[in-house]
């Protein structure tokens, strides 16, 4: 087990490697010189830019500041932002738990809802249901989730009034930040009403970002289940007598699970991208606003990290993902 | 494995590969249903100029924010109403099929035809360029395609071109693993061995004796990356990233719209039922198409 962990890590030392130089070389493949870049419409004299090439390193052969570069960011130093002056690091801290919140409700809300639709349209194959289930996956997963989220606005916010539009709380709580998540924060803080709008600001949300994963999920778990029960052994449970439902959990369910439960780590890549859309729409204030709104203000070293940062997670997920699978399946493990 | 895109003389008591195709592929009527409305799109943006009822930038003053013909106040002058700028929507969004399809189009092409070499040479020459290639394409997947996009138009700039460059680099790791596993499938078969001894030259057997027993899952892929590269233009154009105004884009007019969300909900609804639409219809045709090519895979729903 040890050594399965070990190789897998093994694989993933090469991406990151690939990972860093993509965000070093980004600065530098911006067209045009990365001082005027960064000065923007202001003029310079050529010994400002001198002064101010010296200061960033630019005047270095381009490994030395690679590896400045790999030096700091082991020391957690992501840069300065060119627009705040405040360090990259720090404004990353308050964002991440923002989207994590947003995340983890995205992706509990698709298991809670894809996996009982999927599972039962797989038992019920060729049901009215099963039809329904599989439309309205097939519906959710050419989602343009950006214009979701603008009519669901529409429709609960403008029309109902019932959710708010924009941000995480009301501007009247001013909640003292334990673990950076809303729900809990506001829970703890005790304050009348609080947690009832951290959690009124993130339904809309949640569904938004949540949309894809749970089509993605039913579609698999259907599939999954589908397969499952023509193996032999829930032939050989039914023939034994067991009651219906205790074949279906006990014998389907958990075998049906194992692909699923990889897929639902896949989905880390479409939340991640599904976050800054989610987060743009109902202003979020979370790593994907964060990293389009960079863009926009051309703020390099947060678009640097922040494409860093992304990229990391997802390698993360994904290793731990694996590591489970192996976990899960030990045929996995021996196999290469 | 047949390639139905060739049409075989057909070979008495077996039906043609086409015929064949046709006969799985219209087995699944919702494939058959999305075909038409694929057809329908394709022909709007081919002949945008013609049957567009406006110009699609054209700025009707007299006329801004009109609704749409069966919505109160409107006027069947401007079917799907009109914008903040008062320029027809139906025909921005006849004009944004040409603009999103092509996007599409261009972005398939353009990552398949690297992908499928690469993915070729990956097999062909596994000890040397199959682990530099393999791991280039790890890296490309360490970040989801929108922002691996977002970063290649943070280089380049936005605009139409730029926006196809960054979809295609996005989906071209898919295409080269793909190909490879495909390829690799192939390669110890007797057939290509026997092409091997007969003296034909590793281009011969790459191009010509492997790459057409592989088409099935490439065009397979194709129509998933021409359904994901349309809802992923369109998501770069509400961003802000993707096609400039004033060129008709239907992401580009959502968040155009999103101010006029209370005014005018026709300005919002449109563009993002034409994507759904369009999208939706490619994805079933997909499905459709996987299960008439690929047998294998039909079960994998």
């Amino acid at each position: 087990m040890f050594s399965f962990i070990l190789r897998k890590l093994a694989t993933v030392i090469p991406t990151f490697i690939g990972i860093t130089l993509v965000a070093f070389a980004l600065i530098r493949m911006i067209p045009g010189d990365p001082i005027e870049v960064m000065v923007g419409e202001r003029r310079l004299d050529p010994e400002m830019h001198a002064a101010a090439m010296q200061r960033l390193g630019l005047d270095q052969p381009l490994h030395v500041q690679y590896f400045t570069y790999l030096g700091k960011l082991a020391e957690g130093d992501l840069g300065i932002s060119l627009v705040t002056r405040e360090p990259v690091t720090k404004e990353f801290l308050t964002l991440f738990p923002a989207t994590v919140e947003l995340a983890i409700c995205a992706l509990i809300f698709a298991v809670l809802f894809g996996l009982p639709a999927g599972m039962i349209a797989g038992l019920k194959r060729g049901s009215v249901f099963d039809h329904g289930v599989m439309g309205a996956a097939m519906t959710g997963y050419s989602m343009p989730i950006f214009w979701w989220g603008l009519i669901l606005i529409m429709f609960f916010s403008v029309s109902l009034g019932l959710t708010p539009v924009s941000g995480r709380i009301a501007i009247e709580y001013d909640i003292p930040v334990k673990t950076g998540f809303l729900l809990i924060d506001s829970y703890l803080s005790g304050e009348e009403g609080a947690f009832k709008s951290a959690f009124m600001h993130l339904i809309l949300p949640t569904i938004v970002l949540g949309t894809i994963p749970l089509a993605v999920i039913a579609r698999m778990t259907r599939s999954s289940m589908l397969e499952v029960l023509r193996e032999d052994y829930i032939r050989t449970a039914r023939a034994k007598g067991l009651a219906p439902t205790r074949v279906v959990v006990v014998h389907a369910l958990r075998n049906a699970l194992i692909p699923v439960i990889t897929v639902i780590g896949l989905q880390t890549g479409a939340l991640l991208a599904g976050a800054v859309l989610t987060e743009t729409i109902f202003s979020w204030p979370g790593i994907g606003k964060w990293l389009v709104d960079s863009i926009s203000r051309r703020d390099y070293p947060v678009v640097q990290a922040g494409i860093l940062v992304s990229a990391t997670i997802f390698i993360v997920v994904n290793l731990v993902v694996d590591i489970l699978y192996g976990v899960v399946n030990p045929r996995i493990r021996s196999h290469k | 494995m047949t390639t139905p895109v060739q049409t075989v003389e057909a070979v008495p008591s077996f039906p043609s590969p086409l015929k064949e195709f046709w006969q799985s592929f219209s087995a699944n009527k919702g494939a058959v249903v999305a075909l038409f409305i694929f057809l329908f799109i394709l022909f709007c943006a081919l002949f945008a100029g013609v049957i567009a009822p406006h110009s699609p930038i054209e700025q009707y003053r007299d006329h801004m924010l009109t609704p749409p013909a069966w919505a109160e106040g409107g006027s069947t002058q401007f079917l799907f109403g009109t914008d903040e700028l008062g320029r027809d929507i139906l025909s921005r969004l006849i004009h944004g099929a040409q603009v999103s399809l092509m996007i599409a189009f261009m972005s398939v092409v353009m990552s398949m035809i690297p992908g499928v070499v690469l993915g070729l040479m990956a097999a062909f020459f596994q000890r040397y360029l199959s682990p530099v290639i393999m791991r280039l394409m790890d890296i490309m997947l360490a970040l989801p395609s929108l922002l691996l996009a977002i970063c290649i138009i943070t280089i380049l700039g936005p605009g139409l071109i730029n926006t196809m460059i960054a979809i295609a680099i996005g989906t071209l790791p898919s295409y080269v693993r793909l190909t490879r596993a495909a390829a690799m499938a192939e390669i110890n078969k007797e057939y290509v061995t026997a092409s091997r001894v007969a003296g034909a030259s590793t281009l011969r057997l790459m191009f010509v004796t492997v790459l057409p027993n592989c088409m099935a899952p490439l065009i397979v892929n194709a129509t998933l990356g021409f359904s994901s590269a349309v809802l992923e233009a369109a998501a770069l154009g509400f961003l802000g990233l993707g096609v400039q105004p004033p060129t008709p884009e239907w992401g580009t007019m959502l968040s155009a719209a999103r101010d006029y969300i209370e005014r005018a909900p026709w300005v919002v609804t449109m563009p993002g039922v034409t994507i759904l639409i369009s999208v939706l219809a490619i994805n079933l045709m997909g499905d459709g198409l996987r299960d008439a090519l690929d047998p294998r895979l039909k079960r994998a729903a």
